[in-house]
């Protein structure tokens, strides 16, 4: 009996520690951002430009080049993702096609995001010669949510009680007429959701804009989608591994690292606020 | 009559939008194929997967890639030894243990560490990991197989730990309450019954974890040390498929050898992650179909 | 019952979910300007029928029909027939209450404005006619804008039928319409349903045998998939022919 209660006490204990392990890292983790990076923020760091070789002076284009691309990525994905949605939601029967698409859909979720910007940087980039661009970038980056954008869209169709749409169609409305009029209506707020989430991943990379439309440094901000950007994620790449100045730029490094987290968690947050929101004045 | 029409056309409208995906996904390989095939003019297949030597930029420049394959594998293994225990026991936690309060913490904290963009984890891994390891085991270079591996595991915890959280909730109750009822103790009734039940749940966690780990890119860029050599210790540097296609494409000039080489080892690196997460496809699928009938 | 009386027959009908085969040779003729009543067991397939007369059944997949369903003597499962037309001159009232989740003056203009019924004045005489129809004119006239979800149960079933009755359909289906009601809503369903049949032909499923005694003209009972009798009401009540019908009225089964 006694042995039996010793190992009863051992595997909760692994359990229990490995969980507190985890929690005290991610604390740990975010704690430590947090004070190395708050010193560093202040009005200028966001508002200035970068000076005297990046050592000095804020990351204004940045944050500039990173909400280009990240409103780029989801106008790219928003209509392609929820009409697609729509489709598999509404319209598709169950069959091989259904079943291709959707292994479609799951594979491109997969694809690593290096293998986006190899593709960005053949298709947009080279073939079609956009150059290094906020398009290229966005156009990347839009495809690679785009699997998110569909996943999302369509629970939040197929919350949408199959009463309304009896309801509209016992009518004698059209299926498209029901769907656009109380289908999707009934079904923004969580696609809102969903797409605010991930836009906050697009935000938050790194390799598919390598190629396709990051750069070092530009001396103005982008006059059109043909531009070069900087953009957060890679000018934290940048700074911490390219050039001479690493150690001088470290400041500067925990300050960019601490705005691109709170960038991607206050979308984060936003879109929970969004979903809590929705859920309480839910009206159905 | 023009109304059915016109239903017919938008559903075929839609079906596009629907095929898009699938479109894209086709287009990806097709451009791998198209941009990294030329390379086999240069060198032969089993030369490219299996040369040990990785020299792009020398003169005569080599492009054997299976260092960098060893370097995926190796941070990919390493890390997967330590996400999955600390993963799936994390979901055990939140799914069999934790009381109410303390999970309505921990799973948002772990959420956020998903959201978490993994060049920021790649800079932690620099700047804090690096000279921590470098000054405890007096290291040549704190950027290594280790540290690699760490932050790797601690970017597909989240997966690991999310998705087999949703495979133990699956577990019938009635399950832990037959064991309960027959005598076992709780860590019985969870290693006896509940993770036998959710297994199939917990590979796919597994495999996605793993799939996350092999593709992603920043984190091995940034931590695992660049060396294009077969590491002959855990302390090793190395430079894995992902970091190799990064690091090297800003400078390989459009439609070269070396251009073409990088698309390969994208070709290698994409159907990499697709075996895994085909695997985890399958598990799930037939999970799904089985349900809780089997244990 | 007059041939030419009739404005919906079915002819022969069959149809299948699957393999499964919920109706089985279903011939019957519906009167203009009655209300049918359609009672049996849970499963009978008297719901089945109801959705069938005006092609809901078209939504659920691997669903097949055999046979024809004529209104006003053109088949409606013609391929060339567009069943959002015989949707809307066939409306429907569903088990539950669905009103959608908007204003109560937008429910009933819906169907109206998705079919090009702008105009403001024409609306609203259109959604006041209606409600007076389903009468709850009186109970809702001062607080239109407000969300249809806040009206209670009897309440929403009866803007339920107004909002039918705003595509000025011909014939009313209505599944099992005061299942989720109290008693008192019931009568005021059941006293809507007296007056509507003036305007409208009605069909109604239901499972209260009072409720069919009580509102019908003409009564069929299902049993397993098949018309096991179909006569006047006030006949079939006292009078049944079958055996099975009488076991079911008197509570032997079912």
């Amino acid at each position: 009996m006694k042995r039996r209660y010793l190992k009863q006490h051992l595997f909760l204990l692994t359990v229990r520690g490995s969980a507190l392990l985890i929690a005290l890292a991610i604390c740990g983790f975010f704690i430590f951002i947090f004070v190395r990076g708050y010193g560093v923020i202040s009005w200028e760091f966001i508002t200035e430009a970068p000076r005297d070789m990046m050592t000095k002076g804020g990351i204004m284009p940045a944050i500039i080049g990173t909400l280009y691309l990240t409103l780029g990525a989801l106008a790219v994905a928003l209509p392609l993702g929820v009409l697609a949605a729509v489709y598999l939601s509404e319209y598709a029967k169950e069959g091989r096609l259904l079943r291709f698409i959707r292994v479609g859909i799951r594979c491109l979720a997969g694809v690593p995001s290096v293998v986006f910007g190899l593709f960005g940087l053949g298709l947009f980039v080279v073939r079609f010669g956009f150059g290094s661009s906020i398009l290229a970038g966005s156009l990347t980056l839009g495809f690679l949510i785009l699997p998110t954008i569909i996943g999302a869209s369509e629970e939040a169709l197929k919350a949408v009680p199959r009463t309304f749409r009896e309801a509209s169609l016992g009518l004698g409305v059209s299926k498209w007429q029901t769907t656009t009029r109380i289908v999707m209506p009934n079904a923004l707020p969580g696609i809102l959701t969903g797409s605010i989430l991930s836009i906050g991943r697009a935000a938050g990379e790194t390799a598919p804009i390598m190629f396709t439309a990051a750069a070092f440094f530009t001396a103005s901000l982008p006059k059109s989608i043909f531009d070069e950007v900087m953009a957060l994620p890679y000018h934290i790449y940048v700074l911490a591994t390219a050039g001479t100045r690493i150690a001088e730029t470290r400041p500067i490094q925990y300050g960019t690292v601490l705005v691109l987290v709170g960038l991607v968690f206050g979308i984060n947050i936003i879109a929970i606020l969004l979903r809590s929101r929705a859920r309480k004045t839910k009206r159905w | 009559m023009t109304r059915t029409l016109k239903e017919l056309f938008i559903k075929n409208i839609l079906l596009l939008f629907a095929l898009v995906s699938v479109i894209i996904l086709g287009l990806i390989v097709l451009f791998l194929f198209l941009e990294g095939l030329p390379v086999f003019e240069v060198v032969s297949v089993a030369d490219f997967l299996f040369g040990l030597e990785w020299y792009p930029t020398y003169d005569p420049p080599d492009y054997g890639i299976w260092p960098l394959i060893v370097g995926s594998l190796v941070v990919t293994f390493f890390a997967a030894l330590l996400a999955i225990p600390l993963g799936v026991l994390s979901a055990v936690y939140i799914a069999e243990l934790a009381p109410g309060p303390v999970k309505e913490i921990f799973k948002p904290l772990v959420e956020l560490l998903a959201g978490l963009p993994s060049v920021v984890l790649g800079f932690f891994g620099m700047a804090v990991v690096a000279p921590l390891l470098q000054n405890t085991f007096n290291l040549p270079t704190g950027l290594n197989i280790v540290n690699a591996s760490l932050i790797l595991a601690f970017m597909a915890v989240p997966t690991i730990a999310s998705i087999t959280e949703d495979a133990l909730y699956s577990v019938p109750a009635e399950f832990k309450e037959a064991s309960y009822a027959l005598g076992a103790t709780k860590a019985e009734t969870i290693v006896n019954v509940v993770m036998p039940a959710a297994l199939s749940g917990i590979a796919t966690a597994v495999m996605l974890g793993m799939a996350r780990a092999i593709g992603e890119t920043m984190v091995v860029l940034m931590v695992a040390g660049g060396a294009a050599a077969v590491p002959e210790s855990i302390f090793d540097p190395v430079r894995p498929m992902p970091a190799s296609i990064a690091a090297e494409m800003g400078e390989a000039p459009v439609g070269s050898i070396h251009y073409h080489a990088l698309f390969a080892t994208g070709i290698v690196l994409f159907f990499m992650t697709l075996a895994f997460n085909l695997a985890a496809d399958y598990i799930s699928e037939r999970f799904r179909e089985t349900g809780s009938g089997t244990l | 019952m007059k041939e030419s009386n009739h404005i919906i027959t079915t002819e022969n009908v069959n149809f299948y979910y699957g393999d499964f085969k919920a109706l089985q040779d279903i011939t019957m003729g519906f009167e203009k300007n009655r209300v049918t009543a359609l009672i049996g067991p849970s499963g009978c397939g008297k719901s089945t029928l109801l959705r069938l007369l005006n092609r809901m059944n078209d939504l659920i997949d691997g669903t097949r029909v055999e046979g024809k369903v004529l209104f006003e003597g053109a088949d409606i499962y013609d391929p060339r027939v567009d069943p959002v037309d015989i949707r809307r001159r066939i409306g429907m009232v569903f088990q539950k209450p669905n009103p959608f989740p908007k204003s109560i003056f937008k429910n009933v203009a819906y169907g109206p404005r998705v079919n090009g019924v702008c105009r403001k004045r024409d609306l609203d005489a259109l959604v006041e006619k209606s409600l007076l129809q389903a009468s709850l004119w009186n109970e809702v006239k001062d607080i239109l804008d407000r969300s249809a979800m806040t009206l209670s149960g009897g309440q929403q079933q009866r803007l339920c039928i107004a909002r039918a009755l705003a595509m000025k359909p011909d014939v009313l289906l209505m599944d099992e319409p005061t299942s989720a009601l109290d008693p008192v809503s019931t009568a005021k369903i059941e006293e809507l349903i007296e007056e509507l049949k003036k305007d409208y032909t009605i069909i109604i499923v239901t499972h209260n045998m009072q409720q069919a005694a009580r509102v019908s003209d003409c009564t069929g009972f299902f049993y397993l998939g098949r018309v096991i009798e179909y006569n006047r009401t006030d006949l079939l009540f006292t009078t049944p022919e079958k055996k099975q019908t009488e076991d079911y009225i008197t509570g032997r089964f079912g």
